[in-house]
């Protein structure tokens, strides 16, 4: 008779939980810091063109097609509590999220012997805005509410897909140490834009080309700015918790 | 234990923390930035749209 088999997961090491627990610690601090940064910088500059084109969307305002003219001047609202409230909430976790990603990266590239601190977190962070918000930008630009658009589904695997070259693309870029990793790069980065995003197959959005312009222009001015503090902040926690584990440990 | 083989288990270690945080993060990501259920959709809707994501 066979002893019956016991499945018994494997503890994780003292040392995997303290690298689990400063990825997590300075992913959490990070990203509740950009994240509220974030939240700020697009309840001030942002929302305005949303609500903008909302009316538009909802049919409040008429711009095409009508014979008077519409002025680009309206009372779009104070602070809606529980509308803004939850876009903080959720800005906070989506950069939360977003430091989780790049923390785990920055610890993998500096086991590999890059150096990870707050300055170059920086780049780290331009980095993270052209691979999550630039490149697909490029192809599927920051949508402004009541522009035509093809199937959501679709978007998102373009999206994912997009994003998923673009971050391998930028992790060759910055780590190959030959032309054929950098044209790899190239091909990656060009691939999806290439291929083509999903579009609408005709135009039905309500919204005037100034509002969408200046939603998308807005939308990515934030999202660089904010990646670019994520990743200083990324590399700040990130460092100041290894010191603190060397003091801790010496102590 | 040798240095070669602290060295390995440490990369290990890093190496099996990172896969996980990083796999907690991109669950996080999905459910707040792109699941389509109405509830979800409507607290995220003005996040989604300054952020960049396909929203609907």
């Amino acid at each position: 008779m066979t002893p019956p088999t016991i499945c018994v997961m494997q503890p994780a090491s003292p040392a995997t939980k303290i690298m689990l627990i400063r990825l997590l610690t300075s992913a959490l601090l990070a990203g509740a810091v950009a994240g509220l940064i974030a939240a700020l910088l697009q309840l001030y500059f942002v929302q305005p063109v949303l609500l903008h084109a909302e009316l538009y969307e909802g049919g409040e305002l008429v711009h095409f097609g009508s014979a008077s003219t519409v002025s680009a001047i309206q009372d779009l609202g104070g602070i809606d509590l529980v509308r803004d409230g939850l876009s903080v909430v959720f800005t906070m976790l989506v950069y939360t999220a977003y430091a989780m990603i790049l923390l785990a990266l920055m610890s993998q590239a500096e086991t590999r012997g890059a150096a990870i601190t707050a300055r170059s977190g920086l780049i780290w962070g331009v980095a993270g805005f052209v691979v999550v918000h630039l490149a697909p930008g490029f192809s599927l630009a920051p949508e402004v509410p009541g522009v035509a658009a093809a199937d959501v589904g679709l978007r998102q695997i373009w999206w994912f897909a997009t994003v998923g070259l673009a971050g391998v693309a930028l992790w060759l870029i910055a780590f190959a140490k030959n032309w054929l990793g950098w044209g790899a790069a190239v091909v990656l980065l060009l691939a999806p834009h290439v291929y083509g995003a999903p579009e609408p197959d005709v135009f039905t959005g309500p919204v005037p080309t100034e509002i969408g312009a200046l939603f998308a222009a807005r939308a990515f001015g934030v999202g660089l700015a904010v990646w670019v503090i994520l990743g200083g902040f990324a590399g700040y926690f990130w460092t100041r918790l290894a010191e603190d584990d060397a003091t801790t440990q010496t102590a | 234990m040798t240095t070669q083989a602290q060295t390995t288990s440490s990369a290990g270690s890093r190496l099996g923390a990172a896969v996980l945080v990083a796999a907690i993060g991109l669950t996080l990501m999905i459910v707040t930035g792109h699941v389509q259920a109405a509830t979800l959709h409507d607290a995220a809707h003005d996040m989604r749209h300054a952020t960049g994501f396909p929203c609907h």
